[in-house]
């Protein structure tokens, strides 16, 4: 007997129809390496023991799952927020980067290499890199590194170099084609750390598995608070979707809890100027994996839009292809306005000033209705320090 | 029998192929660059169809993809300019470029397609073996494709010679681990080379990756069947106005 599970994709890496590793044979054998190794390395019990231990005394974890009161009295539900925005370095990115600079230490690599759009993932990288004492190298588009520059400081400031990838559009896109060109030049001694579930397997299912620890804390916390360990909602964003997929993971194949994807939509779905991939996606391969990609009728990937730099990425991880083409998750989206106005309203309302990505997902609040009843989690990736500028041009 | 294997069959030695973007530098500049490629030396011609994501190209070549594209290059615009380009070019003609374009032009249609204007092999370095196998390398040879994987110094003795079974026409020796156009020396490259010949493969080898005048094409050419360049080549178009010199003086001072 098979059973269908949403949470492990095939051999070759492929949920559904998405998936796979569409690499160039220059990568081929760190893709290998990775591949036959990250399962094993993860389960070692002195992995996980470093890895719960940094998890708990240096990122901060578990972190709270509260009852936002106020905003649940208004929308008439109940609304939980996993505070994935307490977590040091402001976002749940560190997750992943904790995990993965663990692996690379245990693989040997002595240099680690990443990519970044806003420079969360790229400061969660610089971070565990200063702390394992790593050389780290972040691409970043040209663009990207003067529309952010507190977070260029940052990654400085932890000992990384930022090198701007100038190529193509000079964006997220273009820093990660950047970023595996530095790996096929450099086969032996660099780690890559992908910060989203995009990339060539294993990359998808090991950024989930190590971004699985917000699902996985959801549940004894709902359990605690509730008596039940399964919420009827999960709410998250997406751009390449690695918060949603930690928020989702021990829920997948809990087919009672209904998951919620939430994309840019930018100035609006059909404005020209949106990232909502599931929606203007179509199949194709995309740095090293089949997927929903934003694209022209000749197949030349576009530059998509959002106000969020965390969503502005033209394509998905193929988890959520899945996810959506399935039809397990549920897949709305919010416009540039509605998630500042989100914003706005989370502030006023509970004294936190979220992230412009997490505030996308509760901008569905708006428009979705849930019964009074219902236990709606939403996860709050990340917080909204990185945004104030944009939120002062809004004032 | 395929124009690349009777190729192989007549020539087995300093076999020259070499690599153009497809509307670079200009748009219907196409068929004049092959043209210049063959009457100046050149045993086969691959032309690149330019993608916005090269991710295994180098910065020259990804500059001539942006180049192609903004002069309006399509793989639909490439098979008309190919139509009748038999008629002057006997050459052997490899297409190469990445999945996507290809995936969205449709996979068969773009075989078929292709086949019809007359190319003879395709190089899709991101197309991975699994996936050949189980499900686009049936499509290829249907049409009469010859197919060519690419292996570099790092890949396995074992899949290496897996490799070689699949693929037809050639097999792309990539000289070091690197993207297109990188300038890492080619000293390890003899070392490489003879570990390949060694391996009694079915196909042809050409090297690719870092040949760029005279010393590195013999140097590759003294331990395999032959030679592609690429870079150089358009870095040479790149400051030219004149295709039909350009190319003549280029490849002069690669086999003369």
């Amino acid at each position: 007997m098979s059973t269908t599970t949403y949470q492990q994709p095939s051999l070759q890496g492929y949920y559904g129809k998405f998936g796979g590793a569409y690499i160039p044979e220059m990568l081929h054998r760190n893709v290998e390496e990775l591949r036959n190794r990250y399962l094993e390395i993860m389960q070692e019990t002195s992995f996980q023991k470093e890895f719960r231990e940094l998890l708990k005394d240096y990122v901060g974890r578990p972190t709270p799952l509260y009852l936002a009161k106020r905003l649940s009295k208004e929308f008439n539900t109940q609304i939980y927020l996993k505070r994935e925005d307490l977590n040091h370095t402001g976002a749940h990115k560190i997750n992943n980067t904790v995990g993965q600079i663990l692996l690379a230490k245990r693989l040997g690599k002595k240099r680690i290499i990443a990519e970044t759009g806003a420079g969360q993932h790229g400061v969660a990288t610089a971070t565990v890199c200063a702390l394992k004492g790593v050389e780290c190298i972040v691409y970043m588009g040209e663009k990207d590194i003067e529309r952010q520059a507190p977070n260029v400081a940052r990654m400085k400031m932890l000992g990384a170099k930022v090198i701007p990838a100038t190529s193509g559009s000079k964006t997220l896109k273009d820093a990660t084609n950047e970023a595996i060109r530095d790996w096929i030049n450099n086969p032996n001694d660099t780690h890559y750390i992908i910060g989203s579930v995009v990339g060539p397997h294993p990359y998808p299912d090991m950024v989930a598995k190590f971004q699985s620890v917000i699902s996985e804390e959801m549940r004894w916390q709902l359990k605690e608070k509730t008596g039940s360990e399964l919420p009827t909602h999960v709410l998250a964003c997406v751009g390449g979707g690695s918060n949603a997929a930690g928020a989702f993971y021990h829920f997948l194949d809990e087919l009672s809890v209904q998951l919620i994807a939430v994309e840019a939509a930018g100035h609006g779905i059909n404005s020209g100027l949106s990232a909502a991939t599931t929606q203007l996606g179509k199949p194709g391969v995309l740095h090293g994996s089949k997927s929903l990609v934003m694209q022209t009728e000749d197949g030349q990937v576009v530059e998509p839009h959002s106000i969020s730099a965390g969503l502005d990425y033209p394509g998905i991880g193929p988890l959520h292809a899945h996810l959506f083409a399935s039809g397990r998750a549920e897949f709305l989206s919010a416009t540039d306005d509605e998630a500042l106005e989100a914003a706005f309203h989370l502030a006023k309302l509970e004294g936190i000033i979220p992230a412009l990505e997490s505030a996308h997902a509760l901008a569905v609040f708006n428009y979705k209705k849930f019964k009074e009843s219902d236990v709606v989690v939403v996860c709050l990736s990340g917080r909204g320090d990185k945004d104030l500028a944009t939120y002062m041009k809004a004032m | 029998m395929s124009r690349i294997k009777n190729l192989f069959e007549t020539k087995q030695r300093h076999v020259l192929n070499v690599y153009c973007t497809a509307g670079y530098p200009q748009l219907d500049s196409t068929i004049k660059v092959m043209k210049a490629l063959q009457e100046n030396g050149a045993d086969l011609i691959e032309l690149g169809m330019p993608y916005s994501d090269p991710l295994a190209d180098g910065p020259v070549i990804q500059h001539s993809s942006t180049i192609a594209l903004a002069n309006g290059m399509t793989i639909k615009t490439l098979f008309e300019q190919l139509k009748d380009s038999r008629k002057d070019i006997n050459v052997p003609l490899i297409l190469m470029g990445y999945m996507n374009p290809v995936m969205q032009y449709g996979f068969e249609k773009f075989c078929a397609d292709a086949a019809s204007v007359g190319v003879d092999g395709l190089i899709l370095p991101d197309l991975p073996e699994y996936e050949f196998e189980t499900e686009y390398g049936a499509i290829i040879m249907k049409h009469g494709l010859d197919f060519i994987f690419l292996v570099t110094p790092e890949t396995s003795e074992e899949r290496i010679k897996k490799l070689d079974t699949l693929s037809t026409g050639f097999l792309y020796a990539v000289s070091s681990s690197s993207t297109t156009g990188s300038d890492k020396n080619m000293t390890d490259v003899n070392a490489y080379l003879q570990r390949l010949k060694s391996y009694g493969l079915k196909n042809p080898v050409l090297v690719g990756f870092g040949i760029k005048d005279k010393t590195t094409f013999e140097t590759a050419c003294a331990n395999a069947n032959g030679a592609i360049i690429g870079t150089a080549y358009i870095k040479a178009l790149e400051n030219s106005n004149d295709v039909e010199k350009t190319t003549k003086e280029f490849l002069n001072n690669v086999l003369r």
